[in-house]
C-alpha cells in the first residue's frame, strides 16, 4: 500500500460562530485554516486538553456541504453530563480553540460524482452527516431522486427544522418525511411512530432503482432500520451505516 | 499539545484505571455496536469455518466440529477507534493456537493471514499477532452465546489491537504472501492498529 500518504495532523481549529438548533443542540462553526477539505458524509476527532495535560477525545461528523474551505460546521447534541458536549455547549467561547483532525472515514460517504438516488434514515443527532450529504447535493444542483426519513423524539427536538425544508422545497429538493415517536403536536402531518417496515414501504424506500442508502444514529436506531431495509431487499453492500457509540437514547 | 481554555475534564476514572486507558481512549460503562451495514444473521447449520492457504483450503469446521475444539476464557480490556474502551470484558473460544493446531500447522505457511466475513468485510492481520495465546475466534460474551450484532456466532477476537480487527461474523482465515489492506485498511485506518501506539489512521506512526 501508498507508504507516502501523510499523517492526518491534528489542527487548531478556532470557534467563529454558536447558533442554537435545538434546546439541547448547537451548531460549531470552527475556521481551520489548513482544512484539506472532506467528503459528505466524513468526520473529526476532536481533542480537549487541560492544563495538567488530561486529554479527552471525541467524534463529531461534519455538517457543511463538501469542499475545501477552510470552514466546518459540527453540530453537537448536550449529552447528559457528557464531558465533551457538555463542555463545547456550556464553556466554548467564540474565539476559543480547540483541536481536531480529519477528515476520517471512508465508507460513510457520498459524492455527487456517483450519484444513484439516495436514501437517507436519520434518528435524532444521527441527521449530522446526512445533512452535509443534502447540501453537498443541493451545490451541485442533483436532478437525483433523494428522500429523507428523519425519526425525533418530538417536533421541537428537530434539529435543521428550517434548513431542511428550504433544501426540500429546491428543484428536484430531498422528500422529507418527518416521524416522532413521542407524541405529536396539534396539526402534525408526519409520521407518528418509529420507523418500522410499513412506513418504509409508504414512503417508498424501496431497492427499486438501486439506491444509495444511508443510515446514521444512535446505535439501537441504526439497528432496527438496517434491519428493516435488508429484509426489504436493499443489498447489503448499499446500506451504509453509522452508529454514534454510546450515546443511545 | 494545546491546551483548551477552561477544559478541566470530568476524570470519571482513577490513576490505576487510566494507566490501562490507551492514549485518546475513554472508558464507557457500555458495549456499543459498531458496523459498516446491516447486521448479518447466519444460522448455525450454514456456517462454516475455513482454514486456506493460497487457493487450497487447509482445513473446514462445521459448527459442532467447531465447539468441540477446546475452548478458552479470557477476561480482557478492548479499544475501538472511535474512542470508547471497555474493561474486563468476558468471552470464550477457540485460540488461533488450537485452531492451527486442530488443522495440523506446527509452523504457519505465510506471516501474513486476512480473514474474511460474512457480509464481504475483510481484515488483514499478522500471524504474529494471532499466535501465542494473543487472539482467538469468540462464540461466547459475558457466558452467553455472541448476538449476531456483536458478531455472533462467531467473531475473531485481538483483544491488543483496535477492535475493527476483531472481524465479527469470521468464516475464513485465508494466509497470504503480503500485508494487503482489508476493508476499513484501504479506507484510511492504520494497517496494524496498535491503541497504544495510536495507531487509528493510515500514516499514524
Ligand atoms: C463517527 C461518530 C460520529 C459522531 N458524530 C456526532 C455528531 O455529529 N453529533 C453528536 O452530537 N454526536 C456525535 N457522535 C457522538 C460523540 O462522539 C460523543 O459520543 C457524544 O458527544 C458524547 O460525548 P460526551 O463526551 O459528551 O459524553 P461522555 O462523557 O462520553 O458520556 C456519554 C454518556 O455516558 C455516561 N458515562 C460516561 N462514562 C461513564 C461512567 N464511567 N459511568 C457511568 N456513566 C458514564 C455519561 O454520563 C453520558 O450520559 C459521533 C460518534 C461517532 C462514533
Amino acid at each position: 500500500m501508498d507508504q507516502t500518504i501523510a499523517t492526518i495532523p491534528w489542527l487548531l481549529a478556532t470557534a467563529v460562530a454558536i447558533r442554537n438548533e435545538t434546546a439541547t443542540v448547537k451548531t460549531f462553526t470552527f475556521d481551520v485554516p489548513d482544512w484539506p477539505g472532506h467528503l459528505a458524509g466524513q468526520h473529526v476527532d476532536l481533542r480537549l486538553t487541560a492544563e495538567d495535560g488530561y486529554v479527552a477525545q471525541r467524534s463529531y461528523s461534519i455538517a457543511s456541504a463538501s469542499g475545501t474551505g477552510s470552514h466546518i460546521d459540527l453540530t453537537i447534541d448536550l449529552v447528559a453530563d457528557g464531558e465533551v458536549s457538555e463542555f463545547l455547549h456550556n464553556e466554548l467561547r467564540i474565539g476559543d480553540r480547540i483541536e481536531l483532525r480529519g477528515p476520517i472515514g471512508g465508507y460513510f460517504t457520498w459524492s455527487p460524482r456517483q450519484d444513484n438516488g439516495l436514501l437517507l434514515l436519520a434518528g435524532g443527532s444521527g441527521i449530522v452527516p446526512l445533512m452535509s450529504i443534502l447540501r453537498t447535493r443541493a451545490l451541485v444542483k442533483s436532478e437525483r431522486l433523494a428522500r429523507l426519513l428523519y425519526s425525533s423524539r418530538s417536533a421541537d427536538r428537530i434539529i435543521y427544522r428550517e434548513g431542511l425544508e428550504a433544501l426540500a422545497a429546491l428543484p428536484n429538493g430531498v422528500i422529507l418525511t418527518h416521524t416522532v415517536t413521542r407524541g405529536a403536536p396539534p396539526g402534525w402531518k408526519g409520521e407518528r411512530s418509529r420507523i418500522g417496515r410499513v412506513m418504509l414501504t409508504r414512503r417508498e424506500f424501496t431497492p427499486a432503482g438501486h439506491p444509495d442508502v444511508f443510515v446514521c444514529g444512535p446505535a439501537a436506531f441504526v439497528e432496527t432500520v438496517a434491519g428493516h431495509l435488508a429484509a426489504m431487499g436493499h443489498p447489503e453492500d448499499k446500506v451504509r451505516t453509522e452508529r454514534f457509540g454510546p450515546t443511545g437514547e | 499539545m494545546h491546551v483548551t481554555r477552561g477544559f478541566k475534564g470530568k476524570r470519571r476514572t482513577d490513576a490505576t484505571d487510566r494507566a490501562r486507558l490507551p492514549p485518546g481512549q475513554y472508558l464507557t460503562p457500555e458495549f456499543p455496536v459498531l458496523t459498516a451495514g446491516p447486521t448479518i444473521h447466519t444460522p448455525l447449520d450454514r456456517w462454516k469455518l475455513a482454514l486456506q492457504n493460497g487457493g487450497s483450503l487447509v482445513a473446514t469446521w462445521t459448527w459442532a466440529e467447531f465447539e468441540a475444539l477446546p475452548q478458552t476464557d479470557l477476561q480482557t480490556d478492548i479499544h475501538c477507534v472511535t474512542q470508547w474502551s471497555k474493561f474486563d470484558t468476558r468471552w470464550r473460544g477457540v485460540t488461533i493456537d488450537d485452531i492451527f493446531r486442530a488443522a495440523d500447522l506446527a509452523v504457519p505457511p505465510t506471516g501474513y493471514l486476512m480473514a474474511h466475513c460474512d457480509g464481504g468485510y475483510t481484515t488483514n492481520l499478522l500471524v504474529s499477532d494471532l499466535i501465542d495465546g494473543r487472539a482467538m475466534i469468540a462464540t461466547h460474551y459475558d457466558g452467553l452465546p455472541l448476538l449476531p450484532s456483536h458478531g455472533g456466532p462467531a467473531r475473531l477476537l485481538l483483544p491488543h489491537l483496535y477492535f475493527w480487527k476483531s472481524a465479527k461474523w469470521v468464516r475464513r482465515l485465508a494466509f497470504r504472501d503480503k500485508d494487503d489492506p482489508g476493508f476499513w485498511e484501504s479506507r484510511g485506518y492504520h494497517l496494524r492498529g496498535d491503541p497504544w501506539r495510536e495507531q487509528r489512521y493510515h500514516g499514524d506512526p
